[in-house]
């Protein structure tokens, strides 16, 4: 996984391939890196996600509650209608923002 | 514009499409199996590890299957088909009519302190390896549970149980601070010893506990009114009232 640090306050992480269990340590391993300094929005691009299991979700409940106890926000976006579907059902959606690009991810972080 | 075929649409699903079932807002029930109470399940909205109320637990139980020639999709089938038969006494699941598949609901009776609970858990996901069921509103517990199986690094196959899963309302959390998180683990360990001994085997389940998060939600206190537990009491000192109706019903009818 990729990061990318955006400006000051927002850091992005490309997901890609698959996110299941295996995936936890490359996910945290991101997640310390994009939150190194005064980082308080985490954005996570699915453009490249190829696969989800039940497990992979409960990474991103894992992730969800870290970044919660750091009182920063997860925002998402690159989400297929497919996996829109997925975080809908395990009603991750209602803590996790979703948008349709990047630009719109960034913008509506930097406005928190 | 070219519209897609159906084989480039199928093309461009992600590999897990078929696995995942279906989102709805509420559970739904066509048909509710012999013995079992669709009582706290039609109409109720899926609760996942965000919405409950109490601290959020992640569990894995394990167990090793040593000595057993079975792969980790074996393992998964002979489960998915044993799924009510390998449950202790107090903790009885009714299976779909169909199949185990993504979208099914599994009807529950169960015994909590000696109360009975009637509920239900939705099936989010199935694989070859592995499926997931998701708690319904008054549920003693918000989340889901994992059942899988998979090959360790010197080859033998091991079943896992994984819940990740907080307390649904303030009452249920009271309830598995005392008591109930025991009778939850050896509820589990059951399943997997059974398991195991389907295959043959006769191995310790392993168990390691994390507080994901010790926080209570108390934005989620009002999940006391979905309570299952409560429900069920009411629906259980209610029997009398409706074997009097049905008797009149059936009078009536003559």
């Amino acid at each position: 996984m990729d990061v990318r640090k955006v400006n000051e306050k927002v850091s992005v992480i490309d997901v890609k391939g698959e996110l299941t269990a295996f995936a936890e340590g490359v996910l945290m391993d991101a997640y310390n890196q994009a939150s190194d300094g005064r980082v308080w929005a985490i954005v996570l691009n699915f453009e490249g996600l190829e696969y989800m299991n039940s497990s992979g979700i409960g990474l991103l409940v894992t992730l969800l509650i870290r970044i919660n106890s750091e009182k920063q926000r997860l925002l998402t976006y690159g989400l297929s209608e497919h996996y829109r579907n997925i975080l809908q059902i395990t009603r991750l959606d209602d803590a996790i923002s979703i948008f349709d690009s990047e630009v719109e991810a960034i913008r509506a972080a930097d406005a928190m | 514009m070219t519209e897609q075929t159906p084989e480039e649409h199928e093309q461009k699903q992600p590999r897990d499409a078929a696995y995942w079932a279906e989102w709805v807002e509420r559970l739904e029930v066509s048909e509710v199996p012999e013995g079992a109470a669709n009582v706290n399940v039609k109409g109720r909205r899926a609760v996942g590890a965000l919405q409950g109320f109490g601290k959020l637990w992640q569990k894995t139980y394990r167990v090793r299957l040593e000595g057993a020639n079975v792969t980790p999709a074996e393992v998964v089938q002979a489960w998915k088909e044993h799924f009510p038969e390998l449950q202790p006494p107090n903790s009885r699941f009714y299976p779909p009519l169909t199949d185990v598949a993504p979208g099914e609901v599994l009807f529950i009776s169960a015994t909590m302190g000696g109360m009975p609970v009637y509920t239900g858990v939705r099936v989010i996901y199935a694989d070859d390896e592995s499926f997931t069921v998701m708690t319904p509103e008054g549920h003693p517990e918000s989340g889901w549970n994992t059942f899988s199986a998979y090959e360790d690094e010197d080859g033998t196959t091991v079943a896992q149980i994984q819940s990740l899963a907080r307390a649904n309302d303030p009452i249920y959390e009271i309830g598995f601070r005392i008591v109930g998180s025991t009778t939850q683990e050896r509820i589990w360990t059951h399943v997997l010893k059974s398991l195991a001994a389907h295959f043959g085997v006769n191995e310790p389940v392993t168990l390691e506990k994390v507080c994901v998060d010790p926080k209570l939600q108390w934005s989620y206190v009002r999940n006391v009114w979905q309570n299952a537990g409560a429900r069920s009491m009411l629906y259980t000192m209610a029997a009398p009232i409706r074997w009097v109706r049905g008797l009149r019903s059936r009078r009536t009818s003559r």
